[in-house]
């Protein structure tokens, strides 16, 4: 099982993270996908804090496993815009490496970067785009057998 | 029957229709119950209609072929228009208006169904089925058509089929599509949507000739046809009437037609392959499109910026996801741009929405951007060429080129951007290769250079005199380096006026340091040397040890000592020993680098050296060979060495001074027994038991010390200023080493070349020394033997 959510950043003003996109393979359990997701976010805003000023580069952007539950494993990887991606993996997919983790992840913030291309995309909007989709279904069924 | 001649727009018109009677697909046949379905829909007389199956041969043969139906439609419109039926009438008669057939609802529906109902044969469920675009085919007919009944069928088509808002669309999209928005503009939207019917055909040919005219159209748009979704088209009353034009139309068309046909020309190439990719942007379409681009952008060749485009395509008023959408889909190497061909892409993406297609999941081939348009700039193409290319190879294959539509130019393109792309990894992958190559020669020097077992420490010893003759004629850090290899001669001829043996010592000992390594008798410990060494040849530039070995004090002149006892090396292995005598120009006082420096630096040059001193050489080797080599080159020859003594031990300066030369010997024998030149505890400890030869014995002890820092800082403070000098010269002379290193690897191979001479040559020498020493410790050991059977008898 495997979920996917995009997190806006930290909006100046609002100062809320609210998903932009929320995907998760299979279906069921949503909601506490969703629980793990909105959780796992104090962990990256930790993260974030303690890298302080650092530049940021490729890996620092990937934040790697935020934390282990009993059943699942969730990945954090934040962009240079303070866009959060965070991944949730089934913890019995052992399969995953952590390079995959990270192609993945770079995967997405090179979709997440055309979306941004589109100027018909508003930034703080919710994601809708088709391309968008696709790539995550596709990335999500390859890892996800 | 004579043959069929047929112009543009009804050989268009026609195998649309073939293709709607091909209810089995066949390609080849018309099925009966089609062909009869459509005769009846000609409004024709029985007769008539029998008459014509029989001119065109279909009774004959009991099928319509293709060339039977088209005879066959022919002779109705021939009908229709109240000729007679002749053979020779089909191609006397001039200016024939298409076929007219005028179904009721429920055939057009069949009809709908049965032509464009997703491509499936559904002959039975004709009524079943509501096709717009039949229906709207008829309805454009039936508008098109002045014939009233035909309009109200095609507006009871339309109202029943789901019609095309697009078509009004045009007329409100914003203004500057307005002016697309002629009637036979409209009619042709609504026939573009129609699908890849034949009636689209007619329309479309309609409206080239229309635009022909000089307006510019996009009526040329050609429907996505084959789309699942037939989007309803909302066939409003305006656009049937527009498509009432039809009939009107389709006979001025084929005056116009016959005018403009060779204006017609890329239409038919257009249409000819219209079925296939309703994505086809035809040459007006995309004329309009270029204008459009040129408001915008008046450099064709650049490019229009997201916020721009967002602007344009935003008073089309279509909802902001599908514009995002479709802009995800013309944008194709995302850079947040449009060029021309993205722009023509997204425009006609936006006009097949209004129209009421559905967008497609992925950009069809006809809107990619030219892989690489030779017409257009090299940039634009190149980029979208490119990524065009490289993102959807599978996407545009060249097995596609006879479809691809007005954008016919891709399919070269296609092949070029799949040569480049095939040159492109041919390139990396021959860039590759260079590398590889590189690669490969880079190691071959090294390898060449550790091929040989030889200790190279040996052969940088040679190789350093060596180049320190050479370099002091020349550069200047040999220059530095004669006279500190001077000096190490002094010192070592001091050493060898203090005692002869000490000098011996001393000068094994140095040579122990430079060929301490080598020494070890280790051919290991040699190879760890020699690649020792061979690092420090290669720092330096002349690849030999950078500054030649010191002036084997030679008492003479080092240099020519030096020389001499390379060249003596180098020719004459036998006479190694002899040329070792010759050389260890008393190793100097090895500048006893202080613990540090000047000793590493000198071990290595020692190590180089003849002599392998074991205990000193440890810690000696490391740095700096070539100034070890100098120092014990100098020190050998200045002490006159002991072959043995030589052979054994290679002595810092230290040793040397420390009148070490017996225990360098002693350590150098040490270090010969065991084997070790790093070993110098080993070296101690056989420092101590050497004492057979006591002159030896002291060297070790000292050589030991040496080893600690203590002892070295005993010499240290002796030859301290010695050490610095040649320390400093070393030092001066390394940098500059790499810097010419770095100039002439040439230099350095040939002086890596000359070190494994040398080092062969020093490795028979080791050997040979070894051999010696073997016998001398024999010696000893008879002789302790003899001494203590004398004992005895003194005390008894």
């Amino acid at each position: 099982m495997e979920r996917i959510a995009l997190l806006s950043p930290v909006c100046s003003p609002r100062l809320q993270n609210y998903p932009l996109y929320i995907r998760s393979v299979p279906t069921e359990n949503e909601l506490k996908f969703h629980y793990t997701v909105h959780t796992s976010l104090d962990v990256v805003d930790e993260k974030i804090s303690a890298m302080g000023k650092a530049l940021v580069d490729q890996r620092e952007l990937y934040l790697g496993l935020l934390y282990p539950t009993e059943d699942y494993k969730v990945y954090g990887y934040v962009t240079n815009s303070k866009v959060k991606f965070v991944m949730v993996v089934d913890s019995s997919n052992t399969a995953l490496r952590d390079n995959e983790i990270r192609s993945m992840f770079r995967k997405l913030h090179n979709s997440y970067t055309d979306i941004m291309c589109n100027p018909f995309y508003n930034p703080g909007d919710c994601i809708h785009s088709r391309a968008f989709d696709n790539m995550v279904t596709s990335m999500m069924m390859q890892y996800v057998k | 029957m004579e043959g069929l001649t047929l112009s543009e727009a009804e050989q268009r018109y026609y195998c649309d229709l073939f293709s709607y009677c091909d209810t089995e697909s066949t390609k080849k046949v018309a099925s009966n119950g089609r062909v009869l379905e459509l005769f009846r829909a000609a409004q024709l007389p029985a007769d008539v209609v029998m008459q014509i199956m029989e001119l065109c041969g279909a009774t004959r043969l009991g099928y319509f072929g293709r060339s039977q139906f088209y005879i066959a439609l022919k002779l109705v419109a021939v009908a229709q228009s109240g000729l007679p039926l002749r053979v020779e009438s089909l191609n006397t008669v001039k200016d024939l208006p298409l076929p007219r057939f005028v179904v009721s609802k429920n055939e057009q529906e069949s009809r709908h169904t049965a032509s464009y109902a997703s491509d499936a044969d559904n002959p039975a469920s004709y009524s079943g089925v509501i096709p717009p675009p039949p229906g709207r085919v008829q309805a454009k007919k039936g508008s098109v058509s002045h014939d009233a009944v035909q309009q109200r069928t095609s507006t009871d088509q339309e109202s029943t089929s789901p019609v095309v808002s697009p078509q009004q669309s045009p007329p409100t999209s914003p203004h500057t599509w307005r002016k697309h928005n002629r009637h036979p503009s409209g009619g042709n939207n609504e026939r573009p949507l129609a699908g890849p019917g034949p009636f689209w055909a007619p329309f479309s040919e309609a409206q080239p000739g229309s635009s022909a005219a000089g307006d510019p159209i996009w009526s040329g748009h050609s429907p996505p046809p084959h789309q699942e979704n037939w989007v309803s088209f909302a066939d409003t009353p305006p656009t049937s009437t527009l498509l009432a034009m039809h009939p009107a139309s389709v006979q001025d068309q084929t005056t116009v037609r016959t005018v403009a046909s060779a204006t017609t020309a890329n239409e038919i190439r257009r249409q000819s392959s219209s079925y296939d990719d309703p994505w086809k942007i035809t040459d007006e379409q995309r004329q309009y499109y270029v204008n459009q681009f040129k408001t915008i952008q008046p450099d064709l060749n650049g490019f229009i910026p997201g916020s721009a485009a967002k602007e344009f395509f935003t008073k089309s008023k279509l909802p902001i996801l599908e514009l995002s959408h479709i802009w995800e889909l013309s944008d194709f190497d995302k850079d947040g741009a449009l060029t021309l061909d993205e722009f023509c892409a997204a425009f006609h993406l936006v006009v097949a929405r209004k129209n009421g297609y559905d967008l497609p999941e992925k950009l069809p081939e006809s809107l990619m951007p030219k892989l690489i348009d030779l017409e257009d700039s090299a940039e634009v193409g190149d980029q979208a060429g490119e990524v065009g290319y490289s993102s959807s190879p599978a996407e545009a294959p060249p097995s596609k080129s006879p479809s691809m539509p007005s954008l016919n130019q891709t399919w070269p393109e296609l092949n070029q951007s799949s040569e480049q792309w095939e040159t492109f990894s041919e390139r990396s992958s021959s860039s590759q290769t260079l590398t590889q190559f590189d690669s490969n020669i880079a190691p071959a020097d090294p390898d060449t250079a550790i091929v040989h077992p030889v200790p190279i420490r040996m052969t940088p010893s040679k190789i350093h005199m060596q180049e320190m003759e050479l370099k002091r004629t020349g550069s200047d850090h040999t220059n530095p380096t004669s006279p500190l290899l001077v000096k190490p001669a002094d010192l070592s001829e001091e050493n060898k006026i203090s005692s002869s043996v000490k000098f011996v010592p001393g000068n094994t000992v140095a040579d122990g340091y430079s060929s301490s390594d080598s020494y070890t008798s280790d051919p290991e410990q040699i190879g760890s040397t020699v690649t020792r060494q061979r690092s420090h040849s290669g720092t330096s530039p002349d690849n030999t040890a950078p500054p030649p070995p010191p002036p084997r004090p030679h008492p003479s002149h080092s240099r020519s000592s030096s020389l001499d006892m390379n060249r003596s090396f180098t020719v004459t292995p036998g006479q190694q020993q002899a040329g070792v005598v010759a050389y260890p120009p008393a190793v100097p006082p090895r500048p006893q680098p202080s613990q540090g420096t000047g000793p590493h630096v000198h071990r290595p040059v020692d190590a180089e050296g003849l002599i392998a001193h074991t205990s000193t050489s440890p810690q000696q080797i490391p740095e700096q060979p070539n100034f070890a080599d100098f120092s014990q080159f100098e020190a050998f020859a200045a002490s006159g060495v002991n072959e043995e003594e030589e052979d054994e031990i290679e002595t810092h300066p230290d040793v040397l001074q420390a009148e070490k030369p017996s225990d360098s010997a002693s350590s150098l024998r040490a270090a010969k027994t065991e084997g070790r030149v790093e070993d110098k505890a080993a070296t101690s400890v056989p420092n101590n038991t050497g004492k057979g030869t006591t002159p030896l014995a002291p060297p070790p002890k000292p050589i030991r010390r040496r080893l600690k820092s203590e002892d070295e800082l005993r010499p240290e403070v002796e030859e301290h200023t010695q050490k610095t000098g040649v320390i400093a010269a070393v030092l001066a002379s390394q940098p500059s080493i790499p810097r010419s290193v770095g100039k002439d690897k040439k230099a350095i191979q040939a002086s890596i070349r000359r070190n494994k001479e040398t080092n062969t040559v020093l490795a028979r020498l080791n050997s040979e020394l070894q051999q010696q020493l073997k016998d001398v410790l024999e010696e000893r050991i008879s002789l302790e033997v003899q001494l203590e059977q004398l004992r005895p008898f003194s005390h008894l």
